[in-house]
């Protein structure tokens, strides 16, 4: 067989894992990879972004919106150290990544040489799964594996690191698609006596909740959610990642869990004598204080990671299983139900939110912009079905509490490890993930300012995002926690910011900005219906708080309305 | 024998305890690092730890032993289950295992020169054996419990000035009757890894 390079090998390693698109930045270790790319343009398409953190985010972006694997490329030393943010960002939220390294030739391991950093070492506690590869016979078979850890069972970022030397070398390519490894199990078997023994208690229950996270998405379970939810009548509340599993608008959902979520599925939560938890993992953004939580409630957790089972909230029926296959065991098992004056008591409390809070926000008198009366506005001009990408701060809470979406895997967000700068990048990445869909990103004046040199991958690629900037001049959800609970003791958090238009000037994006209410909606609609990338910047009220908010380690039921 | 089972915590027990950690691993490089990772985040601190080949080609043993309470430690377990390169974690109490580690004490050849007292002690009391003799230090070794190594130290001492003295990790096998290689058979039998939709 004829041979070809290490470097080659990889590129049709990818190519035969459908790999079409990669995120990355070339440098030394890793040009003899740039090299073989270069060949197979016409199979893969490559995004030069300008940072490593932004490459990375493109990724997750892509995955997420794409249910394939993100795939990107970095040199060794600073590249790789750079990926790590967003490596540990895919790990806490479960996306699966493959992150290719380049790395000094295997003769200069371990003797400081120029650019050689332990990327193995350093992220063995971010990934699901690394290797460093030496020698090139490896590549395919390490390749493979690669790929069907990240996207199998809980999917997850895995890094491979490929010396210089091994890209160099010759090898005799033969690609074969791995699909077991006996030491990884990434479906368990669902045990039937479990699905009986839920069935039970949800068929015996009065008051049941059904808590939704990002599992429903990534194991496609839309759909048996509805079938499911619809069947028994039981009303669905959605974690911040769940958010799109189930359409805001659908007469069972009753709203988003969590500190800064909607008052009804909170204060409901320490009332329903059942919780069945899918696909999500008790974080205590969403549980606050663990000892006060579902304090009447059995708990029946659906979830594929064994090792979320108990961690957080002490189940009563543990269904350790891929969330579709175990909603489609469950659902011959249970009776059609309703529950209608359960969920009435939800929309009592959406009525008290909405006039506490919500009616304020929107329906605003004076000629003020609030961050949610934009978001609302965006969420009725694009009916809810753009992919929304948020980055991390009130825009992110505001947005997840405003955007009514109606489509699944719409909200792309930084949820576990909640990193600024998230925002810009993953939503490129997303609309290069799902062309034909509208990509809206939101970001604070802070966080667009951590990854704003991405405004040149989207000039130089032409990627049709629409950027929009909720500007308060502050590090808004800090400030608002040192409003709230640290005395209104503003320690570095408001900024001297950059003129945002002439930053998007000078990358050739076309951009506008918005100061005056009566501007909003001429200029929000502009801004939809551009046929391009485009920036908005809004100015909006310095110092807006985000209510209800549950406070750090307080019980649900202490869920603030002002 | 479940591989990647799933440890559930019955009653949340506070009480911090011995527990032994055996797991059997394919023989990967980088696993002790991945391992001690998933200890040292939940701050648990390892008593003693050994690494060992197995009756089978190809597969490793981590025999670990920490404290915690069992709450945490079933976490943990559930957690170094996950590992890509991990077959399989099991969790022991004390009474679940045979368990052995071994001792090296070395002192002055001089103190056996006192009479056959040393002797006596090391030999018919503490069972333990002497390893070798030179004309300046003399090697005893012992195996047993910690405990057991620790007092045949402490009545060293008596005699004299222990030069060095070094303690193997915890070697352990579980009570229950079980083949390795018939766990992986079973491991590579199961049809788990393919979503069944
Ligand atoms: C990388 C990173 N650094 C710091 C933080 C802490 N943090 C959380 S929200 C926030 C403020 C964000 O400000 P901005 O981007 O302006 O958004 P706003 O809250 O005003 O909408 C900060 C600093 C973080 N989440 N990520």
């Amino acid at each position: 067989m004829k041979e070809i390079t290490g470097s080659e090998a990889l590129i049709k390693s990818l190519i035969e894992e459908d790999v079409n698109t990669i995120f990355g930045y070339p440098g030394g270790a890793i040009m003899p990879i740039y090299d073989s790319l270069y060949s197979y343009l016409d199979k893969i398409k490559h995004i030069l972004t300008r940072h490593e953190q932004g490459a990375i985010h493109a990724a997750q972006g892509y995955s997420r919106v794409s249910g394939k694997v993100g795939v990107c490329f970095a040199t060794s030393g600073p590249g790789a150290t750079n990926l790590i943010t967003g490596i540990a960002d895919a790990q806490i939220d479960s996306t699966p990544l493959v992150c290719i390294t380049g790395q000094v030739p295997s003769q200069l391991l371990g003797t400081d040489a120029f650019q050689e950093s332990d990327v193995i070492g350093i992220s063995m506690p971010v990934t699901k799964w690394n290797y460093q590869i030496t020698n090139a016979n490896e590549i395919a078979d390490i390749i493979s594996r690669a790929f069907y850890i990240a996207k199998s069972g809980r999917p997850g970022p895995v890094l491979i690191d490929i010396t210089k030397d091994a890209q160099f070398s010759n090898v005799s390519f033969n690609y074969k698609k791995c699909d077991k490894i006996r030491s990884y199990h990434p479906y368990p078997i669902i045990k039937k006596t479990k699905i009986k023994e839920a069935a039970k208690i949800i068929n015996n229950s009065k008051k049941p909740l059904i808590l939704v996270g990002q599992g429903i998405l990534l194991s496609k379970a839309e759909n048996e959610l509805l079938q499911l939810s619809e069947k028994t009548g039981i009303p669905v509340a959605s974690t911040l990642l769940g958010l799109s599993a189930i359409s805001c608008h659908h007469k069972n959902y009753v709203g988003y869990l969590g500190m800064h979520g909607n008052y009804g599925p909170n204060l409901k939560t320490n009332e329903a004598d059942l919780l069945i938890a899918i696909g999500m993992r008790f974080d205590d953004r969403v549980t606050g204080d663990t000892t006060k939580y579902g304090i009447n409630a059995k708990v029946i957790h659906i979830e594929i990671d064994p090792s979320e089972i108990d961690k957080i909230i002490k189940t009563d029926v543990a269904i350790n299983a891929d969330a579709k296959e175990a909603i489609l065991n469950l659902i011959p098992h249970l009776k059609k139900n309703h529950h209608e004056n359960w969920i009435n008591e939800f929309r009592t409390c959406d009525k008290v939110e909405y006039e506490k809070i919500i009616d304020k926000e929107i329906n605003v008198v004076e000629d003020k912009i609030l961050m949610a009366d934009v978001i609302n506005r965006i969420s009725n001009l694009t009916k809810g079905k753009s992919i929304v990408v948020t980055d991390v701060g009130q825009n992110q809470m505001v947005t997840s509490r405003y955007y009514k979406f109606s489509e699944s895997n719409s909200n792309i967000t930084s949820g576990g490890l909640g990193t600024m700068g998230f925002a810009l990048p993953a939503s490129l990445g997303a609309k290069i993930g799902q062309p034909k869909r509208e990509v809206i990103a939101i970001i604070g004046d802070g966080g667009i300012q951590m990854t704003i040199q991405e405004l040149a991958t989207i000039s130089q690629y032409n990627i049709k995002v629409k950027i929009l900037i909720l500007n308060n001049n502050f590090l808004g959800m800090v400030r608002q926690w040192q409003e709230l609970f640290f005395d209104n003791r503003y320690s570095f958090t408001e900024m001297k910011n950059p003129n945002f238009n002439i930053i998007a000037d000078g990358y050739g994006i076309k951009n506008n900005k918005v100061e005056n209410k009566n501007d909003l909606d001429k200029c929000l609609k502009e801004f939809i219906n551009y046929d391009g990338s485009y920036l908005l910047n809004v100015v909006v009220e310095k110092e807006e708080n985000v209510f209800p908010m549950v406070p750090s380690g307080e019980s649900v039921s202490n869920i603030r309305l002002e | 024998m479940k591989k990647k089972g799933l440890y559930q915590i019955k009653d949340p027990d506070k009480k911090v305890k011995e527990y032994t950690l055996s797991v059997l691993t394919e023989d990967k490089a980088g696993l002790l690092n991945s391992i001690t990772i998933i200890l040292n985040r939940r701050k648990i601190n390892i008593d003693s730890l050994n690494v060992s080949t197995t009756e089978v080609k190809g597969v490793s043993r981590f025999t670990i032993v920490v404290s915690s309470t069992k709450e945490k430690i079933i976490k943990v377990v559930n957690h170094i289950n996950k590992l890509i390169d991990v077959l399989g974690a099991f969790l022991y109490e004390e009474d679940e295992i045979y368990y052995q580690e071994i001792a090296l004490y070395k002192l002055s050849t001089k103190i056996f020169l006192k009479g056959d007292l040393v002797e006596k002690i090391i030999i018919r009391k503490y069972g333990a054996k002497i390893l070798k003799i030179e004309k300046d230090h003399t090697i005893i070794q012992k195996t047993g419990t910690k405990a057991g190594t620790q007092k045949l130290y402490d009545e060293l001492k008596k005699f004299g000035e222990i030069l060095e003295f070094a303690r193997s990790g915890r070697v352990a096998l579980s009570k229950k009757k079980r083949k390795t290689i018939n766990f992986l058979r079973t491991l590579e039998k199961t049809k788990s890894n393919k979503l069944n939709i």
